[in-house]
């Protein structure tokens, strides 16, 4: 082995085994770097899941450019925009479809208990296949009858068990607003932050059910390209064309319009990003204390070390990378742990929860660097190691 | 002069500065010669302790003239001072043992310091150096399964592995019975002997006063009796 390696693997050796032998420190080392790490995991899980239930709508639909209005902050509170803004899109070659989509909020009752909550609508063109929501292909011609909606099925458990009374009794009637409705399917969408429960149904249903709102005007409009079209070249034509009262967008750049929203313009962010820094502070506090008496109660040995010529750095080392192997061996069962926590979560929450690779690496390297940071901060007391005190 | 293993001249040492300076050395002359073995006796605060930490290159040389193994300790810097320690073998009070090794890892750590040897050859050497202090059959153990005596062993051929030039010892009989203490340091004084090694051992126990080949008595900072020798003539080693 070169020297150059053995500067770091000797002390890495030393620290692994002055963890080893003391099993029951290392093992509360480890479940407290453990503990941190769950919560970071969970933090930015749930955080990613919020934001991606937020913008989940926007993301299932099947169109390649939208049109929005400009002062539309979120799409549960959409503003209201010409619908003519459509038929101008239509006037470049390479749309080929321009679909106008409605969105409003009314109030569901509750067909098992009567309760009554708000429930997000989204209305459109059944026949122009924007919507890419699961089950909604066999339902299309049951929604063009009058007064008929599919319901999310992902709906929160509020809105009642509209699944079981579909199973027992097939299309019933429910109350939506002040209007009687046929519920003929079930569809999946997804709660938000927005929207605990989503109906969708066709753009003439929509009309019958908002009945106070100017007919003219629609929330979002789909755009489909013919097929091998340029979308860029395609936007950059658009935002030609149109007036200030709408933007033109991208379907990646309108969830990112959304997730800006609750990301910036509540403080959803910063409750997040807050949890995982407490998490960090009490791993780092924890593996400091576990260092910092090794150190303390290991000094006549370590000032033994000085005296046979071992330099301050090598102790230095040794320090460190116990640190990173508490990081590592705390990382992993973390890992495992935030996993099933994911799933049972998830289940119970109606979230989104899911485990990429990205986080799990963005995960470890904050871990990394508490564990870092402590062992920076424990290093401190090898000072008090001092061989001519040891006579 | 210059090729003694040790060579102190006019050495003055203080704790504290200014007002609040104390000396605890005043003009301390000492010289070891190659493969002597000299113990330095005197009561407590007389100043042997931190004679032996100046020499053992553990504290900065304020005064005087104190040359170690060819290396002159007075303004020398840190890295040279931690360098020179590795030629340098410490048997302290307590064995001072790494409780998670066993006793040849815990030699085999003089040995990480060398620069050449494969972990193999460190480990064949640390069994080895166990052997000749009559442990080679206790490698495995940890510190915590050996007597007072077999620790201080292990210490010794810790000490003694890298092939130190210089041994220094602090009290290494203070926490072991009559029995054991000389044994390790009739030990001490062979192998120290087979390899030409000088010892400078602080001692309050006369019971091993007979391994000596000299002994230095000091009080109040200063060296008062050099056992009928003068301090600059000693008598090589034997």
């Amino acid at each position: 082995m070169k020297p150059g390696l053995n500067a770091l693997f000797l002390p890495l050796r030393l620290a692994w085994r002055q963890l080893r032998a003391e099993k029951a420190r290392l093992a509360s080392a480890i479940a407290g770097v453990m503990f941190a790490c769950v919560l970071v995991f969970m933090q930015l899980g749930f955080r990613a899941a919020l934001f991606d239930s937020a913008s989940a709508l926007l993301a299932s639909m099947r169109a390649d450019i939208f049109l929005m209005q400009p002062l539309t902050t979120a799409s549960f509170r959409p503003e209201t925009f010409p619908r003519a803004r459509a038929s101008q899109a239509l006037a470049l070659p390479e749309v080929w479809a321009a679909v106008p989509i409605y969105m409003a909020q009314t109030t569901w009752r509750n067909p098992e208990n009567g309760s009554r909550r708000a429930m997000q609508l989204i209305g459109f063109d059944m026949e122009a296949g924007v919507m890419g929501f699961p089950g909604l292909a066999p339902l299309l011609e049951a929604l063009k009858r009058p007064d008929t909606i599919a319901f999310d099925r992902r709906s929160r458990p509020e809105f009642g068990n509209v699944a079981r009374l579909l199973a027992e009794r097939g299309p019933f009637q429910g109350q939506l607003g002040n209007h009687r409705v046929e519920i003929v399917g079930l569809v999946e969408v997804g709660a938000s932050f927005g929207a605990d429960g989503n109906a969708v149904m066709s753009e003439v249903n929509f009309r019958r059910l908002t009945t106070n709102r100017v007919a003219t005007t629609v929330d979002l409009v789909a755009i489909k390209l013919v097929p091998g079209a340029n979308r860029d070249a395609a936007i950059a034509r658009l935002r030609q064309v149109m007036p200030g009262d709408v933007m033109v967008m991208s379907q990646p750049q309108l969830v990112a319009h959304e997730r800006a929203y609750w990301e910036n313009g509540t403080p959803i962010g910063f409750i997040f990003a807050f949890g995982s820094l407490m998490g960090l502070i009490v791993g780092m506090v924890i593996v400091y204390q576990i260092l910092f008496s090794d150190i303390a109660s290991h000094l006549r040995e370590y000032a033994t070390l000085k005296a046979m010529g071992y330099s301050n750095g090598f102790l230095g080392r040794a320090v460190l990378s116990a640190a990173l192997l508490l990081a590592v061996l705390g990382f992993i069962p973390g890992l495992g742990l935030s996993w099933v926590l994911y799933a049972v979560v998830g289940k119970a929450t109606f979230l989104p929860l899911a485990m990429d690779a990205i986080r799990a690496v963005g995960v470890f390297a904050l871990i990394f660097s508490m564990c870092a940071a402590a062992g920076f901060l424990a290093m401190r007391k090898l000072r008090d190691a001092n061989p001519a005190d040891m006579f | 002069m210059d090729t003694m293993p040790v060579a102190v001249r006019g050495l003055n040492y203080s704790y504290g500065t200014g007002d609040m300076a104390r000396p605890v050395l005043r003009d301390i002359d000492l010289t070891l010669a190659p493969g002597e073995i000299v113990l330095l006796t005197g009561p407590s605060g007389s100043g042997k302790t931190t004679l032996l930490t100046l020499i053992g290159a553990l504290r900065a040389v304020q005064q005087g003239s104190c040359a170690v193994l060819g290396q002159e300790l007075l303004g020398a810097k840190e890295a040279q001072r931690v360098a020179l320690r590795r030629r340098i073998g410490f048997i302290f009070q307590s064995h001072n043992l790494l409780g998670f090794l066993t006793a040849r890892q815990n030699v085999a750590m003089a040995l990480e310091l060398l620069p050449g040897l494969t972990e193999a050859g460190r480990l064949a050497r640390a069994g080895a150096m166990l052997t000749s202090v009559g442990l080679g059959d206790r490698g495995e153990d940890r510190p915590d399964r050996l007597s007072g005596g077999q620790r201080q062993r292990v210490a010794v051929a810790r000490a003694l592995s890298a092939d130190p030039g210089l041994i220094l010892a602090d009290e290494p009989t203070a926490a072991l019975d009559r029995q054991s203490g000389g044994d390790v340091v009739r030990l001490l004084r062979d192998l120290a002997k087979q390899r030409g090694v000088p010892i400078l051992l602080v001692t309050h126990d006369p019971r091993i006063l007979d391994v000596a080949d000299r002994i230095v008595a000091m009080e109040d900072g200063r060296i008062v009796q050099a056992d009928g020798r003068t301090a600059s003539g000693p008598r090589p080693g034997g």
